[in-house]
């Protein structure tokens, strides 16, 4: 019998070196108490977090936690159907009815994570003889939703408009076409050239799908996206997002104003063929989602905080993957893989959570630490931050300003 | 322009891929790029993007998988220009 997992030997080796190093293992990071939106108890430490997306702070909002309250004690704890069989409730109706307001389009269907809601439109929007044209730094659910449909997948350099447009020329001209985009890339947190990157597709007679996720909430006037802030609303097909990250539950959805949409809930496979989101979650979500519509201080705040941090760290003698802090996620470049997960750890330690990534998950092969901040942190709370960066640093030896230097 | 000859093809595709053969196999038709080569998926993006660039083709994804050795891709790249 040939052992099937015995492929996955180098991670398994991989992950036995970091912990020889004495470093925590970063797959078992265990929250064993939740504290608030920002903070949580960790191996009996008081941690900041800094690595959850929850950019908004709604987790602990309590007008979202007395919503979902109510549901679940008037609807039950699940609906344990899919939407087309016995799983649409009248809340899965209320926070489609929320999304069309906040977004101001006619149509909205929500999925049950974000995930599924990428898998579903990029593999069912094309099929054979189409062509889906991605970023080359695309979320998996992109990549995912790519294999499991028919079309023809075409990569485009990343932020890239010279070099969509290029592909976009080499396709047939009658062919059918699907550009996605993201607004805000997680890795980098890097924002996309929407403007002129829609200009190109629609020039290409393609049609246009943006992932909001890491966008929705703060970036925009109404936080609607980069979509909103680059002024290209009436050019964009498709808005996919998610309500596991400004929104601070789960789940996951797709606006539009195409007078068709509504076919795709009988086609959509990953729509279908999964159980609905359970009425607390769908009920906190709506509340949410009008609560953020109207949320123009936090969204202030949360960019003091990212503009903070991110200056704070160059102070510091870190280095940033993007020069100006163009979203909530801040990423630290590091040298490589070892330095990496001692200075994760070192935060650890100290009381800092963040997230680590490596290739090939990250774009440009590198290592990276990433902070992810929230509305709710305090300014207090991001200096504390930034002081125990410099200590976690001193804590593994990692020099300062070093990466600088040697380019 | 005439259509190159599958040598020309492959001659091309060697030249494409000798800055990234950082392990210095000698580049024959049936060396594969898991095996042989070990490029990983980041690699594999950045040789696909110079192919289509180099010939001014579309050279899909989603054709990757069937594409094992050097020799396969020039068959695809004549065939794609063919079209």
């Amino acid at each position: 019998m040939t052992d099937l997992l015995s492929k996955f030997d180098p991670l398994i080796e991989e992950r036995r070196l970091l912990v020889d190093h004495g470093i925590n293992d970063p797959f078992k990071v265990t929250m064993d108490q939740v504290v608030s939106e920002t903070e949580a108890i960790i191996d009996g430490r008081e941690t900041i977090l800094v690595g959850t997306y929850n950019y908004m702070g709604m987790t602990f909002n309590a007008e979202v936690i007395e919503a979902a309250k109510t549901a679940l004690e008037t609807a039950g704890t699940g609906t344990t159907g899919s939407r087309v069989l016995n799983g649409t409730y009248s809340s899965h109706i209320a926070v489609e009815n929320a999304l069309r307001d906040f977004y101001a389009m006619d149509h909205a269907i929500v999925f049950s994570t974000g995930y599924l809601a990428n898998l579903g439109l990029c593999s069912t929007l094309t099929a054979r003889g189409d062509y889906i044209i991605i970023d080359a730094d695309s979320h998996a659910s992109i990549y995912d939703g790519c294999a499991m449909g028919n079309a023809d997948i075409v990569r485009f350099r990343h932020n890239d408009p010279a070099d969509l447009e290029k592909r976009l020329r080499r396709l047939p001209e009658d062919a059918g076409k699907l550009v996605v985009l993201e607004g805000v890339y997680s890795m980098l947190g890097d924002v996309a050239p929407l403007k002129e990157l829609v200009k190109v597709a629609k020039a290409g007679g393609a049609m246009v799908l943006v992932d909001e996720a890491h966008a929705m909430g703060f970036i925009g006037e109404n936080g609607r996206g980069v979509t909103e802030a680059a002024g290209v609303e009436d050019d964009v097909d498709f808005i996919i997002g998610t309500f596991s990250k400004s929104v601070g539950t789960v789940g996951g959805f797709a606006v539009s104003n195409h007078p068709k949409f509504e076919v795709l809930r009988v086609v959509c496979r990953p729509y279908m063929f999964t159980a609905s989101l359970p009425p607390s979650v769908v009920a906190s979500a709506e509340k949410s989602i009008r609560l953020l519509k109207d949320d123009a201080d936090r969204r202030a705040h949360l960019w003091e905080n990212s503009r903070r941090l991110h200056g704070g760290l160059r102070e510091l003698g870190f280095e940033i993957a993007t020069d100006e802090p163009q979203s909530a996620i801040i990423a630290v470049l590091m040298p490589d893989q070892l330095t990496t997960a001692r200075m994760w750890d070192a935060l650890l330690r100290r009381g800092v959570y963040v997230n680590m990534a490596r290739p090939p998950a990250t774009p440009i092969g590198t290592f990276l630490l990433r902070l992810s901040l929230c509305a709710s942190h305090t300014k207090a709370q991001v200096d504390t931050i930034l002081e125990r960066f410099a200590a976690a640093a001193n804590d593994c030896g990692f020099t300062l300003g070093s990466q600088q230097a040697a380019e | 322009m005439s259509k190159p000859s599958h040598e020309d093809i492959l001659s091309t595709l060697f030249s494409l891929i000798a800055p990234l053969n950082t392990k210095g196999v000698d580049l024959k038709p049936d060396i594969t790029f898991a095996q042989d080569l070990e490029f990983d998926s980041l690699t594999v993006m950045d040789l696909v993007a110079a192919i289509e660039d180099e010939f001014d083709i579309i050279l899909p994804l989603n054709m990757l998988p069937d594409l094992e050795t050097i020799d396969q891709v020039a068959a695809a790249v004549s065939k794609i220009l063919e079209k």
